[in-house]
């Protein structure tokens, strides 16, 4: 009996390919774009835990000179001799003929245990890595690249944190030109009982306090919550084509489980021989959503490990590393999705009426018996958000705003097409019209999942895009204001900066010192810079809000001007007052810092005294901009600089927006994708309708409409849901903006955008949609076109 | 990177041997014999010859040429009413590759390892550092006298008159040591055997220091005198493959005399046993295996082994019978290469004081 029921379950397949086909891609989908996005989430993570593993080094105290340069490697035998416990460090960077790395130089004798990533403390006190020509350890992927490069023997070992490498000290000395020099000491654990001050063994040296190991990870929470979120979005999105082949397939199987059930399979075994094969579905399509899945990720990772870089300075693998939990969770996100969507259809099947009639159109019937239900759960979803918007704070509670908002939107949709379907047939006029929109009312409710799946993505894409080209605006003309100057340039050290400064004086309009200090607010890493008082800065310097005479009091240094972010973390205004490591002030104005993810600080020239240890080696530079090159090569020449130390503005402009732009990529791709998934919903569910509709067709065929003219009317039918909905999306999309822009960017990043409207995009948008449609309607209406008379007459002969 | 695991010697001579034997396990191929591979294969490096008579103050210095090397002082004090302290300095070096020479910089192939102990009767404070030589991290000289890694040194202006200090997170010492007795050759005149197949080191010790100086102890200082004792040993292949670890005793008598013993553990049961007796004026009698007998009477369970601190010694050619017993039981060492290594008191035929080492129980 079971195996005979199972036959007679599976023939549907047989005999609906395509709805299998579309079952199957649905869920790979859907388990694609989650499983994609978790994969790039998982291994940003773990490049970060590598790198904040790389010596402990993040969360220990260093010791460096105090004027930033290297420190002589006679200064840590003095330490040690005197009892301080530190271990030398060089770190730089080795250029090779297939791009550089970041190379640490490590002394494995004094470094403590479980300072070094992985496997490398098997490898490092072995004789060939600490004694010429010694030995380079990479990752497996970085070993790769470097093949070939006439660097020391490269060593793989698992762990090891990307583009980069470790060598014992000596062997990196020589490979970074560092002889006798090291970079920094680490300050270890377990101190001596007692030892002499740092001043009185080495007064050019200076301990800085570590920072707590989590920092890129709490800088980079909010990028990745962006990322999840979208990839729930697709995951969702992807679900409701499921749910639709799902619900339709259970619909168009009702007689056989009727007659089964009939038969004598027990509602337990029928249940039973459902849930297996939605579990043989679930794991095929899982693992093809997999594959999908690296494929995006593979695709996207390049682009997400640019932004990290560019927006925290986050090193990232380009790499993909597959690891077998990860099949796991998307074999898991794949039945669970499955689960989602069909668990109302199963609960169906187990209450089924054994002696309930065949009803063909029950499913789209129930549809519409639901259509009430939605309306309160939309209803119940639009409050929520709203109050989520008014009383949550916090990352999460945005994102559960938006996710609220969506879903009230989805849920609203067929609601809002009834009636303006309804009211469009009240306007319509002839018979031909009037059936045109009640046909198109009561195919509504097989099409509704479709659509709401394209209101979602149209909706995301809207609101994503405005959001996007609103900072694209906000931030180009933020860099015109904040890159005033023509030139930056750093000098090696201080004494240089002097030379440097007098010579500059006598080649610009201007010198603008840019000093900078590091300090703390609340605890937390704050960066200080000093300003000097000159007309560049009054008249240019993005002020967000500030006291009137804002400038005056910064030079007089009676007030500061601190960061949005900032303002925002510590919710401060002008006026109030803040304390600067130590420095009690007052805050004289905001101004906008887009893509820095530290608080800052600006101080008069005079006030920056007051702070330790201040770099004094960077200038900004006034002059007329066709001067800038022949500034450049005579500081070449004069001064030796290297060309990284000599950046002119519209080099700076370029860097910042190329990050920019690729912060983005990201995002702009998951888009398409979403989009290109609900187009394929929209596709899926016409052509499913389209087989379901003959008995509909058949009468009107019979009262004298062609087939040529039902298929036409079969597209404008599709075109006028596509463009109804992308109308709803719009004011859904808009308000998705806005909370993005004044809400989620605030959360995750600290700085509030101006909302600005770009109706080209809306009309382009709008065209796309329709073009979606028209291709999704193509086939059925070319179907419907070439349906054979016969078959039509056939609806009259028997019901089916 | 994680000292602990990478320097832990496989398989199971005097702790400070295995100890440098720990650094050596770094160097070639892992060496799976002996208690801290000191069974190792000695290819390429100098052996100890007999015959060889030593040459001082030059052989306080270092010998590269040889694998291991080490410096290794105990001291046996006394407090305030009584109150008995041990103090343990150790510096071994060893060589990571032979050739005899050391490189200067950071290619340098030698590797030191400071231990420090601090033992009393009711705790046990104990640090390590580790260095590599060529820079000027570590190391010793000759004349005059020093001995040094970071901020520990055994400095002199003699081997014979030197200030020893160690500081750790929880303790420090600074003591002055001085004697005018000789240095006493181990063994035949130096030349030690450590088993039956020939495996042997130079060994010279001076038992005869006096010592006076400061403890720093979480709850203040303490004035301290005392006796101290110096081993000083340095070979290449110390020990036989089969000897899985050892227990080592030098004991200050009260009438003056000292007497050093150790068993070297054989895995097959058959344990290598010698002995010297010194003489209250510095004469040494050596005694080859069988001589001296030791029996350990009671264990004490420490860092998850059974370790026997409590023994009775019998050396009948000199009418000793004694029971050496630890003054404080859990005296571990818990460094790269562990060991037990603490005080004793002598009760007996004999009254005294010493120091017990013992390694490779598991």
């Amino acid at each position: 009996m079971m195996q005979a029921g199972l036959h007679a379950l599976l023939s549907h397949w047989w005999r609906r390919p395509f709805q299998l086909v579309t079952l199957l891609l649905g869920l790979a989908t859907a388990t694609a774009l989650w499983s994609g996005v978790q994969a790039i989430n998982t291994e940003a993570r773990a490049s970060y835990d590598r790198a904040a593993q790389a010596l402990g080094a993040e969360s220990r105290d260093r010791i460096v000179a105090r004027d930033g340069a290297a420190i002589n490697q006679d200064d840590f035998v003095a330490l040690r001799r005197a009892g301080w416990l530190v271990t030398p460090v060089v770190d730089g960077r080795v250029q090779t003929e297939n791009g550089s790395i970041r190379l640490l130089g490590v002394d494995p004798f004094t470094l403590p245990g479980g300072s070094l990533p992985g496997d490398l403390a098997d490898t490092a006190l072995d004789l060939s890595f600490l004694t010429p020509p010694g030995q380079v350890v990479v990752s497996p992927a970085t070993a790769d690249r470097l093949a070939g490069t006439d660097l020391p023997p490269i060593v793989r070992v698992e762990g090891v944190a990307p583009a980069m490498g470790y060598a014992d000290i000596g062997i990196a000395q020589d490979l970074l030109g560092l002889r006798g020099q090291l970079s920094y000491l680490l300050v270890l654990d377990d101190q001596p009982l007692t030892r002499p001050s740092l001043d009185t063994i080495a007064p050019d040296l200076r301990v800085r306090e570590g920072q707590g190991q989590a920092d890129l990870a709490r800088l980079t929470d909010s990028f990745h919550l962006n990322l999840t979120a979208f990839g729930l979005l697709s995951f969702a999105v992807g679900l409701f084509i499921v749910r639709g082949a799902v619900g339709l397939a259970f619909e168009q199987r009702r007689p056989v489980f009727r007659t089964l059930r009939a038969l004598g399979l027990s509602t337990r075994a029928l249940l039973g021989l459902l849930m297996a094969e939605l579990l043989v579905f679930a794991v095929v399509a899982g693992a093809l959503g997999i594959a999908l899945g690296y494929l995006i990720a593979t695709l996207l990772l390049p682009d997400v490990a640019a932004t990290l870089r560019g927006l925290y300075g986050a090193s990232v693998e380009g790499e993909l590393s597959i690891a077998p939990v990860w099949w796991l969770t998307g074999l898991g996100i794949s039945v669970l999705g499955t689960a989602i969507a069909a668990g109302s259809s199963l609960w169906q099947v187990a209450r089924l009426p054994l002696l309930a009639p065949a009803q063909p159109r029950a499913w789209a019937m129930a549809r519409e018996r639901s259509m009430r239900w939605q309306a309160v759960a939309a209803l119940a979803l639009a409050v929520l958000a709203a109050l989520t918007g008014w009383l949550g704070s916090g990352l999460v509670a945005g994102f559960a705003m938006l996710g609220a908002l969506l879903i009230a939107a989805a849920l609203a949709l067929p609601l809002i097409l009834h009636g303006a379907l309804r009211l469009g047939g009240r306007m319509a006029r002839g018979p031909v019209r009037e059936w045109f929109w009640a046909d198109t009312r009561q195919q509504l409710p097989g099409l509704s999942l479709a659509l709401m799946a394209l209101l979602l993505a149209l909706a995301t894409n809207i609101g994503v895009g405005t959001m996007v080209s609103s900072f694209r605006l906000t931030f180009t003309g933020w860099l015109d204001q904040r890159l005033a100057s023509e030139l930056y340039v750093t000098a090696e050290d201080e004494a240089q900066a002097g030379d440097l400064r007098a010579f500059l004086e006598e080649r610009s309009r201007a010198v603008l010192p840019i000093f900078s200090a590091e300090g703390e607010i609340g605890g937390l890493p704050t960066e200080i810079y000093g300003v000097a008082d000159h007309p560049t800065y009054r008249d240019n310097w993005p002020i967000l809000s500030a006291q009137p005479d804002v400038w005056d009091r910064v030079a007089e240094g009676d007030g500061v001007l601190i960061n949005e972010q900032l303002s925002y973390r510590d919710d401060l205004s002008p006026g109030d007052a803040i304390i600067v490591s130590g420095w009690q002030t007052e805050v004289a104005g905001i101004y906008s810092d887009y893509g820095n993810p530290l608080a800052q600080v600006l101080v008069g020239m005079d006030a920056l005294d007051r702070f330790e240890d201040v770099r004094r080696t960077e200038f900004g530079v006034r002059i007329d901009p066709s001067e800038t090159g022949a500034l450049t090569d005579a500081l070449i020449d004069t001064f030796g600089l290297s060309p990284d130390a000599i950046v002119d503005q519209a080099r700076l402009k370029q860097m910042s927006l190329s990050v920019f732009e690729r912060t983005f990529a990201v995002t702009g791709a998951l888009n398409v994708l979403t989009l290109a998934v609900a187009g394929f919903a929209i596709l899926t569910s016409l052509m499913t309708l389209a087989t379901m509709r003959l008995p509909q067709l058949a009468p009107v065929w019979a009262l004298g409409l062609t087939r040529g003219r039902l298929a036409r009317l079969e597209m404008w039918r599709a075109l006028l849901l596509a463009g109804l909905t992308m109308l709803l999306a719009l004011p859904v999309g808009l308000l998705l903006a806005w909370v993005l822009l004044a809400v989620i960017n605030v959360e995750a990043f600290g700085w509030r955008l101006p909302m600005h409207l770009f109706p080209g995009q809306w009309v382009l948008l709008m065209g796309l949609s329709l073009l979606a449609a028209l291709l999704a309607s193509l086939w059925p209406a070319r179907r419907i076109a070439r349906t054979p008379p016969a078959d039509m007459l056939k609806v009259f002969a028997n019901e089916r | 990177m994680n000292v602990r695991h990478q320097w832990t010697p496989v398989g199971p001579v005097r702790a400070a041997t295995l100890a440098l034997m720990a650094i050596g396990g770094l160097a070639g191929p892992a060496a799976a014999q002996g208690f801290a591979g000191m069974g190792t294969d000695a290819e390429g490096y100098a052996l100890p010859q007999p015959g060889v008579a030593f040459s001082f103050p030059a052989d306080h210095g270092p010998h590269p040429a040889f694998r291991i090397e080490w410096w290794y002082i105990t001291a046996n004090l006394e407090g305030p009413e009584g109150r008995a302290y041990g103090v343990q300095w150790t510096l071994f070096r060893n060589a990571l590759a032979p050739g005899g020479t050391d490189a200067p910089g950071w290619a340098a192939t030698q590797g030191w390892m400071g231990h420090a102990a601090l033992t009393t009767p009711e705790r046990h404070f104990v640090t390590e550092r580790i260095a590599r030589g060529g820079i000027g991290q570590a190391g010793v000289e000759s004349d005059p006298f020093e001995a040094w890694i970071d901020d520990w040194g055994l400095s002199g202006p003699s081997l014979s008159d030197v200030r020893m200090t160690a500081t750790g997170p929880d303790f420090a010492y600074d003591l002055a040591l001085a004697t005018d007795r000789p240095f006493v050759p181990q063994g035949d005149n130096g030349y030690s055997v450590k088993s039956e197949a020939g495996q042997a080191s130079y060994y010279y010790s001076q038992p005869f220091y006096q010592v006076e100086g400061t403890l720093t102890l979480p709850d203040g200082k303490v004035q301290v005198t005392g006796d101290a004792w110096l081993d000083r040993e340095w070979s290449s292949q110390p020990l036989g493959d089969d000897q899985t670890g050892w227990d080592w005793f030098s004991l200050h008598l009260d009438g003056g005399e000292k007497l050093m013993g150790y068993r070297l553990r054989d895995a097959s049961g058959d344990d290598f046993f010698v002995s010297t007796w010194i003489a209250a004026d510095g004469t040494p009698t050596p005694y080859e295996d069988g001589h001296l007998r030791g029996t350990p009477l009671e264990r004490t369970e420490v860092a998850g082994r059974e370790i026997p601190t409590h023994w009775s010694l019998a050396l009948p050619e000199r009418d000793l019978d004694i029971e050496v017993r630890a003054i404080n039981s859990a005296a571990w060492m818990d460094t790269s290469v562990a060991y037990w290594e603490g005080p004793v008191t002598v009760t007996g035929s004999h009254d005294g004081i010493g120091y017990l080492e013992m390694t490779g129980y598991e």
